[in-house]
């Protein structure tokens, strides 16, 4: 008898099937990277890779399709909200999401969000919130804190003139479309858990027809904030998570739209 | 009898295109109105959109994942849709556009005007593209022509307009439609490049984002070719009576109608004057407008603006024949009795 079985250690961390066997571009200490998992997870959890199109907004996350297995629609800047729209009406028993950045989501887009939140749109919406245009090299983003210096506002945020950091969580959980808000962090390994937790959930619930699910991220931009990884974590929990509080902020058990 | 938007909206439905996201705007309500009732009834999404920048990427989106769809705009709409409009290109989708032009610039007017005929057949947004572009001149044509744009837009991946004004949009005309056939009758490619879920197939991408060392110089040269091939394959015009004429006026849309009836006015007078139209204006008929000019040297355009298809014919010509030009910006109509006093001036 063979003890081999038995003696193989339990694997607890491995690589999703869903995500290519290709190092990721960004810089180090990024947290685009753990999302990519976290979504290629959640894709394989249900195992609806075959039945799942992404859509990648302009911005650091555009090349979703160099590391995610799936059907990929690149849309132009802010509009990937509009494109899932189309892209779900097509086909209603896929799995559709768009994967957006602050400026392309809250910014530029922030039109087409609300308006696909407010339709209920069967989408999912993951939301990665940095702080800044992380692409373009660091510029002032909606989400930029109050004090905080970017390429384009070098003596910090101030109220007056550049307005207070918007919380779209907060702002969509507002809107009847929406069936799941939350936001997460990944800067701590309890965050990631409640992270992955709450990608799930969104992935399920439209899975489950309940409507419109958002996850709001929020995530270190080490080389825009020109700061090394362990650094841009703690930033993350002194100064992002107090202004933008982590948790569930609505969650529809029934299709209670209907 | 049906109105010419109403005819665009069932070339769509005829076309087999069950997806239209629009936003309103005057002179081309009637699209999405009648779209609106009409879809539902046949399986199809009517999705009125928060702009018209949301509405092409919800067509960008739909096409892209397989489907026949439709937009409709006019004037600041349609600038609008252009960044989306070059996304379409550029990802090589394709996508039909109705566009019931106002004047412009600015919020202008919604009187007929043909003063959209640059934007339309130069492209309209950034990049080294060009949409494919057919103007009707009669309530048929709007219902043909659209169901032409759907072939083309589907035969060459690329977005296709079809551009008319209010008087088209307006007018109502006896048309010959048949039938609304049933989805399955109607003959359409397969989309074998479409988004569909990675069932059974390599994953795949739809993009317009070209990083790589001359990947995009690659990418605008299969463009070019493109152009070429429905330059060679699909230029669409009509000649009448050009056979024994000693002039010749180009003139597309609706005011190759009243160009009509100054013509006949004119041959009543015994001038012989012939006409003709571009019904694709973009590919331009430029062989067509070439050949014709060298047996008749005079040509007279006649647009509803300050002079844009002009410069066509004039590169068509090549110097081959005088070009004169007569138009009328801004909703003014050229009538019968001033084409006649123009062919009267150069002929
Ligand atoms: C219409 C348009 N305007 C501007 C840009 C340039 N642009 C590209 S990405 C980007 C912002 C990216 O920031 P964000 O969405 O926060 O994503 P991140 O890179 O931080 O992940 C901008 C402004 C563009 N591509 N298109
Ligand atoms: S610039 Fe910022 S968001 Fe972009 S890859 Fe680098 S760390 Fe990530």
């Amino acid at each position: 008898m063979t003890t081999e079985a038995k003696d193989k250690p339990k694997k607890v961390y491995g690589r999703p099937e869903s995500l290519k066997d290709v190092g990721f571009h960004f810089c180090p200490g990024c947290n685009h990277g753990n999302v990519h998992k976290m979504v290629a997870e959640a894709i394989d959890e249900f195992g609806v890779r075959e039945k799942t199109i992404g859509v990648a907004g302009v911005g650091c996350g555009v090349f979703l399709y160099n590391y995610i297995d799936i059907d990929v629609l690149e849309a132009p800047h802010g509009r990937a909200c509009a494109e899932a729209t189309g892209v779900s009406r097509v086909h209603p028993d896929h799995v559709v999401f768009t994967y957006q950045g602050d400026g392309d989501l809250a910014a530029i887009g922030i039109a087409e969000t609300i308006h696909a939140a407010n339709r209920g749109e069967h989408i999912t919406v993951l939301f990665v919130n940095n702080t800044v245009y992380g692409m373009t090299g660091g510029q002032m983003a909606p989400t930029t804190l109050l004090g905080q210096k970017t390429t384009t506002s070098p003596y910090g945020r101030e109220f007056m003139g550049e307005g207070y950091p918007i919380k779209m969580a907060e702002m969509l959980a507002t809107l009847e479309g929406t069936a799941f808000v939350a936001r997460v962090a990944c800067n701590t390994p309890k965050n990631i858990m409640a992270a992955k937790r709450a990608i799930k959930k969104a992935f399920k619930m439209q899975i489950d027809k309940m409507g419109f699910t958002f996850v709001e991220i929020l995530s270190a931009c080490p080389t825009n904030w020109g700061m090394d990884a362990v650094t841009a974590n703690k930033r993350v929990e002194e100064e992002m998570i107090p202004y933008f509080p982590l948790g569930i902020l609505k969650e529809r058990t029934t299709a209670d739209y209907l | 009898m049906m109105k010419g938007a109403e005819a665009i909206a069932e070339g769509a439905i005829h076309a087999g295109c069950r997806f239209y996201f629009g936003y309103p705007i005057t002179p081309q309500n009637d699209i999405p109105e009648y779209l609106s009732r009409e879809l539902p009834k046949v399986g199809g999404t009517f999705l009125q959109a928060e702009s018209e920048v949301a509405s092409i990427n919800m067509l960008l989106g739909a096409s892209a994942a397989g489907a026949r769809v439709m937009t409709s705009s006019s004037g600041p709409g349609i600038s609008l849709k252009q960044e989306g409009i070059s996304y379409l290109a550029g990802s090589e989708l394709p996508g039909v556009i109705a566009y019931v032009s106002r004047i412009g610039p600015g919020l202008g007017g919604i009187a007929a005007t043909q003063g959209d005929y640059k934007q339309v057949t130069a492209g309209g947004g950034h990049g080294d593209y060009y949409t494919i572009a057919l103007a009707p001149s009669s309530v048929q044509e709007m219902f043909s022509l659209t169901k032409l744009a759907f072939d083309l837009s589907d035969k060459y991946r690329n977005p296709a307009i079809v551009l008319a004004d209010a008087i088209l949009g307006q007018m109502k005309e006896p048309v010959e439609i048949g039938e609304r056939p049933a989805l399955e009758d109607i003959e359409m490619p397969e989309k074998p490049w479409a988004l569909t879920g990675a069932e059974g197939r390599d994953a795949q991408l739809v993009k317009s984002l070209f990083l790589g060392d001359g990947e995009m110089e690659v990418q605008n040269w299969k463009l070019y070719d493109k152009y070429e091939k429905l330059k060679k394959e699909d230029t669409y015009y009509e000649e009448l009576q050009l056979e024994d004429a000693r002039l010749m006026i180009v003139s597309f849309g609706s005011c190759s109608r009243m160009v009509l009836s100054g013509i006949e006015m004119a041959r009543a007078e015994g001038l012989k004057v012939g006409l003709l139209r571009p019904i694709s204006i973009y590919p331009f008929p430029e062989e067509a407008v070439r050949k014709a000019s060298e047996a008749i040297n005079k040509v007279l355009v006649i647009e509803m603006n300050t002079g844009q298809m002009v410069k066509d014919v004039k590169v068509s010509v090549d110097r081959a024949a005088d070009v004169h030009f007569y138009g009328r910006p801004g909703g003014g109509l050229p009538t019968p009795d001033d084409i006649l006093a123009e062919i009267k001036k150069v002929y």
